[in-house]
């Protein structure tokens, strides 16, 4: 690393293992719950085991990207981190609000709308916190020597992530008009403004990975952003069609959603070509691995599994099923999971010191959490396909057809455990790495020639 | 060849343009298309109240709702007309978790109120256009 102040970044990431732990826990919970094993129904019904798996998703993610811009925009801009202190205060705050929204979901303090369960009490202090990391990271791109597109686009994503935040704080009557603006945080965030964090995380892994000149790979990161908004923003259509809206969404929604995989082929052809274009390679080789993979996976997850489901002709039938629940995991996994561990794994020898490059371990971590995580997306699209053909086609009772689905959750039960010792060895090598240290200043890696 | 000056024009030009499209069907569907497909006259205080409830117990935990929420318990969207408000109200009130089928739901024990205010919810949600959903399983007449 070239700056003291980027070991922020260590603290984010580790809280984001410490989170991704306990939402994996969680979804164990709701997996056997599905299966009737519910002993814990009591303290933990299904309702709390979901909100706390989303949400502990959303704010390990989240704080993956605080920490990944927390190391990037000092390094982009050639400045110290303004504001050390704040930071960790802004990190330490972040935790607390999330542990005591976790918390508070146990006791039903919590708002009913899907992925926005925290309460509008507690939202605040979100909004506080999050504008106290945009100052520190807006005020080092301020001050900085130079403002590159990877650091501007980097920064646009996490502001507008913020502003978009704010629709889904308005109390409305209507059910209706609720969901209608709980879309304006939930589709634009995923499918808009975190594809520009994305990029901007895949371009600078790419700058520093494949060694291709930087004009070039930025040059591509605003036509993969480009394409994000063109077919994401009407996009969110796909989700108006049945949801008490006109039904002009239908066809707008479905023309572009059915364009949003381009965003997300544009961005694995162009890591691949990136990566097939530099003439030199990095010694790190798990970030490597960690960079192609999220690139290639969000492709499939996100891109071909978004587009199985949302032509409104497929939709009617798999609207609210475990269709959704199969895309859900491997959209999330792949595109912000996977991106999240690609740049902890590059930065972690940085921070460090200890050059860690190529561990079996790191490598059992990428595989089987990979398999793992396909497994998984494969159990929940057989039951989803099963669900459709049953329910909604041939009209039994959704009660019955969930009976006829247990085999296929036991094997979901099987491919996550799979996931979750890929995920345990990685974060045992987390801790392997130690803490952060002061020597590895300086210390830039160097390109081996090939 | 494209430009980086070119690309950044395409990235803003895109984005401005399919922002305010966006916006202007938005606000379109927030005034008028959403009042008009949920019946919004029907929304009694009653119903509102019911919302309040499916809210603050976060029934979409567990349930979808107009295809939204969690996959673990029924789709709500035509309960009214599937079980009719007794059965609904007796499922609400219940003071043991309700589990015909293995899996259980939560014993809300709702006092009277609270129950027949959710019940007016879910019959306002069942009356809304909702462009065809829940489509009638188009296989149904199909089995012997
Ligand atoms: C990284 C990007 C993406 C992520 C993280 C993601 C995640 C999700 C999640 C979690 C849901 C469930 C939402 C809910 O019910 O509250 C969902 C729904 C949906 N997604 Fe995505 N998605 C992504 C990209 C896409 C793309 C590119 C498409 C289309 C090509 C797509 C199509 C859909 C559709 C149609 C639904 C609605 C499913 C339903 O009707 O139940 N998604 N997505
Ligand atoms: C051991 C690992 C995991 C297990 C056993 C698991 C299990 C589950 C289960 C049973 C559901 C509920 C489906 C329902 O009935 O509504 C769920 C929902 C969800 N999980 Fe996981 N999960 C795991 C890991 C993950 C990971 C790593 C991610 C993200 C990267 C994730 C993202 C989600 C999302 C977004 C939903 C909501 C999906 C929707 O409503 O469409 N899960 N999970
Ligand atoms: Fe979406």
């Amino acid at each position: 690393m070239k700056y003291k102040s980027q070991k922020v970044a260590y603290w984010a990431f580790a809280l984001s293992m410490l989170l991704i732990i306990l939402q994996i826990t969680y979804g164990f919970i709701q997996a056997f719950a599905h299966l009737g094993y519910d002993g814990l129904h009591e303290w933990i019904p299904f309702n709390t085991s979901m909100a706390v798996h989303k949400n502990l998703l959303v704010v390990w993610i989240l704080s993956g990207f605080m920490g990944a811009a927390y190391y990037i925009i000092p390094d982009e801009a050639d400045h110290e981190l303004v504001g050390v202190k704040w930071a960790y205060i802004q990190l330490a705050a972040l935790a607390a609000v999330g542990v005591t929204a976790v918390i508070g979901f146990h006791f039903g303090w919590w708002e009913g709308r899907k992925f926005l369960e925290i309460p509008r009490e507690l939202d605040f202090l979100v909004v506080i916190d999050v504008l106290l990391f945009l100052f520190l990271i807006l005020a080092t791109l301020w001050k900085g020597k130079q403002r590159t597109t990877t650091a501007m686009i980097l920064s646009v994503g996490l502001l507008a992530a913020a502003l978009l935040y704010l629709p889904g704080m308005i109390w409305f009557d209507n059910h209706a008009l609720d969901s209608f603006f709980r879309w304006w945080v939930v589709h634009l965030w995923v499918e808009g403004v975190w594809e520009l964090i994305m990029g901007g995380i895949l371009a600078y892994l790419l700058i520093k990975l494949t060694g291709v000149d930087r004009e070039v790979i930025e040059k591509w990161l605003y036509v993969i952003v480009g394409l994000t908004f063109l077919s994401g923003i009407l996009g969110t259509g796909h989700h108006y069609y049945y949801t008490g809206a006109p039904s002009y969404w239908l066809i707008v929604g479905g023309i572009f959603s059915a364009l949003e995989p381009l965003a997300f082929m544009a961005m694995a052809l162009f890591a691949l070509n990136m990566y097939n274009k530099g003439e030199k390679r990095h010694p790190n080789k798990m970030a490597v691995k960690w960079t192609l993979g999220t690139a290639i996976v969000s492709f499939a997850g996100a891109g071909l599994l978004g587009l199985a489901h949302t032509l409104p002709q497929v939709n009617l039938y798999t609207h609210g099923t475990l269709v959704t629940a199969m895309h859900g995991h491997l959209a999330f996994w792949g595109a912000y999971g996977m991106i999240v561990f690609a740049i902890i794994t590059y930065i972690m020898p940085n921070v460090t010191g200890r050059k860690i490059y190529d561990s079996a371990l790191g490598n059992y971590a990428f595989w089987l959490s990979l398999v793992g995580m396909l497994g998984m997306v494969a159990s929940f699209g057989a039951m989803g396909v099963a669900q459709v053909t049953l329910e909604r086609r041939l009209g039994l009772d959704f009660m019955t057809v969930q009976g006829e689905l247990h085999s296929h959750f036991w094997v979901l039960i099987i491919t996550a455990s799979i996931f979750t010792i890929g995920i345990l060895l990685y974060v045992w090598n987390f801790i392997k790495y130690g803490l952060p240290n002061d020597e590895a200043i300086g210390m830039e890696d160097k390109f081996e020639k090939i | 060849m494209l430009s980086k000056k070119q690309a950044l024009l395409f990235f803003l030009g895109g984005t401005l343009l399919f922002s305010i499209i966006f916006i202007v069907m938005s606000i379109d569907t927030v005034t008028k298309g959403i009042p008009a497909h949920t019946h919004e006259e029907n929304m009694t205080a009653e119903v509102i109240h019911g919302r309040v409830l499916w809210d603050e117990n976060n029934c979409m935990g567990c349930h979808t709702l107009m295809g939204e929420g969690a996959y673990y318990a029924p789709e709500l969207t035509k309960v009214y007309d599937r079980l009719g408000p007794d059965a609904m109200k007796a499922i609400l009130m219940s003071k043991v978790p309700w589990a015909p089928h293995g899996r259980k739901m939560v014993a809300y024990g709702f006092s009277e109120n609270d129950a027949k205010g959710i019940v007016a919810f879910l019959k306002w949600i069942g009356e809304i256009d909702l462009n065809g959903y829940p489509a009638d399983p188009p296989l149904k007449n199909r089995l012997k």
